[in-house]
């Protein structure tokens, strides 16, 4: 990567710092599993859901990993464990203020290629364990992903269009005065729907649904399943992450300094994109790559074009 | 890290790659085999562009070969497929009605 | 001294996974090994400076060999489990072919005497790239995004098993007769 930091508006800090950013990200996922588990106990009326998570943790914690015949170990641990490394690699091209871990030049296309590994994670996570069930999650993940990261790739690029530049700090700054959401907003719309889609939540968990006894998850126990569904979570988070500086103007905002605004407009996008689960019904893959190609492409690829008029006529 | 070396690895790449392309019978790992060529290819335009040339129009040509690349795997998937379903041929020695 | 040791780190992992594609006996290992070959040889790409170009060949890469892994296990045809398979030819010849390959192509690589370098990049390389695609070489985007759209389309023709003769009838006129149905209500 070309190091010029005279041209970004941002203040790089050392590497080191990419330990907060990790503690970050779990604190992220940590607060989204007690949504949803509050949400669930809700729903369930039973008492204690902010307790859910913690219980969670420590039963698995303690849990004998199960193993199966034929497993190809390598291959299922790098698939169950990767999840939340990718969401870490993610969250660290969001800048928190003004400050940042990583500013790569192509920032949003590095996005891109993390959100592209999940589609080897995912299907991994149901190859490994040699289980039927595991590898019908796998094959249904990546006819889901066919349907929603054209649409997304398409989504993300009309904020750097927008910008004039690829640089996370750049897209966030071009928008002072006027949030992108406000003038992109089916580009948001399908990113979240993208951001649903490679975290496989909500709608898009027919990877891991109860029909396949679980599919990917299906045969994940002890330490690799809390570590996959805490980069489930993950990934929701650095979803959310990512949208406010492409969409949700940054670290902009009255009052409070820039570094908390980022994490208050993270926080109310990733609650939103939890309790969607309890709305939305689930979409089967083979019917929502169709949905995909001719609803969702067409439309990120109109609100390009628009957005590409704005930027030429604005010059 | 200097052109020789780069170039030593992409050397390396692109053998490795051809060995597979001429020795596999399965069509899609003679794919791998082309792959890991282009591979090789592409880790050898990029160190020509910088250790050379690196003006700011050369990288044009790495997105050829990338473009290429995709090219070849889309026909290749296309292809096998349908041998597949015509030959239940799977390998290239089955293929044989391609070079009549 | 940093770039130097990432470049043999790298260096080392795409030449050993590029080998062990053709070692490995499982075809989920075998692709996924060309993917880790692929995603080093993005990062080598990153160390000289070609970021875009660096981060797309990660890109694209690893979702090609997701789907990869799809089609090797449809066509190797054998049970995915981990299965002993040596499906080779002419093993011996392809040895020497790719061997003296390598000598040429190291010899050439050392013995040639390179040209010393002409020109500075610029400092935005990614801006670089864009402005020549988009003016001085917009004959290569011309070109290759009609290839592009030709491929998709020749693709579709040759790997699809049903024609639209064979879904909506001969006068293109008929119910579409699918067993299963699109999610947008066709």
């Amino acid at each position: 990567m070309t190091p010029d930091a005279a041209t970004s508006p941002l203040t790089l800090v050392p590497v080191g710092w990419v330990v907060l950013a990790g503690a970050i990200v779990l604190g992220l996922a940590w607060l989204a599993a007690i949504v949803d588990g509050v949400a669930t106990s809700r729903s369930e009326a039973s008492p204690a859901g902010l307790g859910r998570p913690l219980r969670e943790v420590a039963r698995l914690m303690r849990q004998r990993r199960r193993t199966t015949v034929e497993a190809d170990t390598p291959l299922w641990r790098t698939g169950s464990s990767g999840l939340l490394v990718i969401a870490t690699l993610m969250v660290i091209v969001v800048p928190l203020g003004s400050w940042t871990v990583f500013d790569p030049p192509v920032g949003v296309v590095w996005f891109n290629a993390m959100d592209v590994c999940v589609w080897a994670l995912v299907w991994l996570t149901g190859w490994g364990p040699n289980s039927a069930h595991g590898l019908v999650g796998g094959y249904r993940f990546l006819a889901q992903a066919l349907g929603y990261e054209l649409p997304l790739m398409f989504a993300l690029v009309a904020p750097p269009i927008a910008a004039h530049s690829l640089r996370v700090g750049d897209v966030a700054t071009a928008q002072h005065g006027l949030w992108f959401v406000v003038w992109m907003p089916v580009a948001f719309l399908v990113y979240l729907i993208g951001v649903l889609g490679f975290s496989v939540w909500g709608p898009f968990s027919a990877a891991v649904g109860a029909d396949v006894a679980g599919g990917v998850e299906a045969e994940l126990s002890g330490l690799d399943r809390l570590l996959f569904l805490t980069g489930r979570y993950a990934l929701i988070a650095a979803g959310a992450a990512f949208a406010v500086p492409m969409f949700l103007g940054g670290g902009a905002g009255p009052l409070l300094p820039g570094w908390l605004w980022v994490l208050v407009k993270t926080i109310v996008v990733l609650t939103a994109l939890v309790l969607v689960r309890r709305r939305l019904p689930l979409l089967r893959p083979d019917l929502f790559m169709e949905v995909g190609w001719l609803w969702l492409l067409p439309a990120a690829l109109a609100q390009v074009l628009i957005v590409s008029v704005v930027a030429a006529w604005r010059g | 890290m200097t052109l020789q070396t780069v170039l030593l690895v992409a050397a390396a790449l692109f053998s490795i790659g051809l060995y597979g392309a001429i020795s596999q019978q399965v069509v899609v790992m003679v794919m791998m085999g082309l792959e890991l060529m282009i591979n090789g290819l592409i880790l050898a335009a990029a160190s020509f562009w910088w250790f050379l040339s690196p003006d700011p129009s050369g990288q044009v040509l790495l997105m050829v070969i990338i473009a290429a690349m995709t090219v070849e795997m889309a026909m290749g998937f296309a292809v096998a497929t349908l041998l597949h379903r015509d030959h239940e041929a799977d390998m290239t020695d089955m293929a044989g009605d391609l070079s009549e | 001294m940093f770039v130097d040791i990432l470049f043999w780190v790298m260096a080392v992992v795409a030449v050993v996974m590029g080998a062990a594609v053709f070692v490995v006996d499982s075809m989920a290992r075998a692709t996924y090994a060309l993917a880790l070959s692929f995603v080093a040889v993005g990062v080598q790409v990153l160390l000289l400076h070609q970021d875009y170009v660096g981060v797309i060949v990660i890109l694209m890469m690893v979702m090609e060999m997701a789907v990869m892994a799809v089609y090797m296990v449809m066509f190797m045809g054998m049970n995915p489990a981990l299965m002993p398979m040596s499906m080779v030819h002419d093993k011996r010849k392809a040895l020497a072919a790719s061997t003296a390959l390598f000598v040429t192509l190291a010899a050439g690589a050392l013995l040639v005497p390179w040209p010393t370098r002409r020109g500075t990049p610029s400092a935005d390389t990614t801006r670089a790239l864009g402005e020549a695609l988009m003016s001085s070489k917009m004959l290569v985007m011309t070109v290759v995004s009609p290839v592009m759209v030709a491929t998709i389309v020749a693709g579709v023709v040759i790997a699809s098993k049903r024609s639209r003769y064979d879904r909506l009838g001969d006068d293109l006129r008929g119910a579409p007769d699918d067993p299963q149905r699109g999610g947008v209500g066709r």
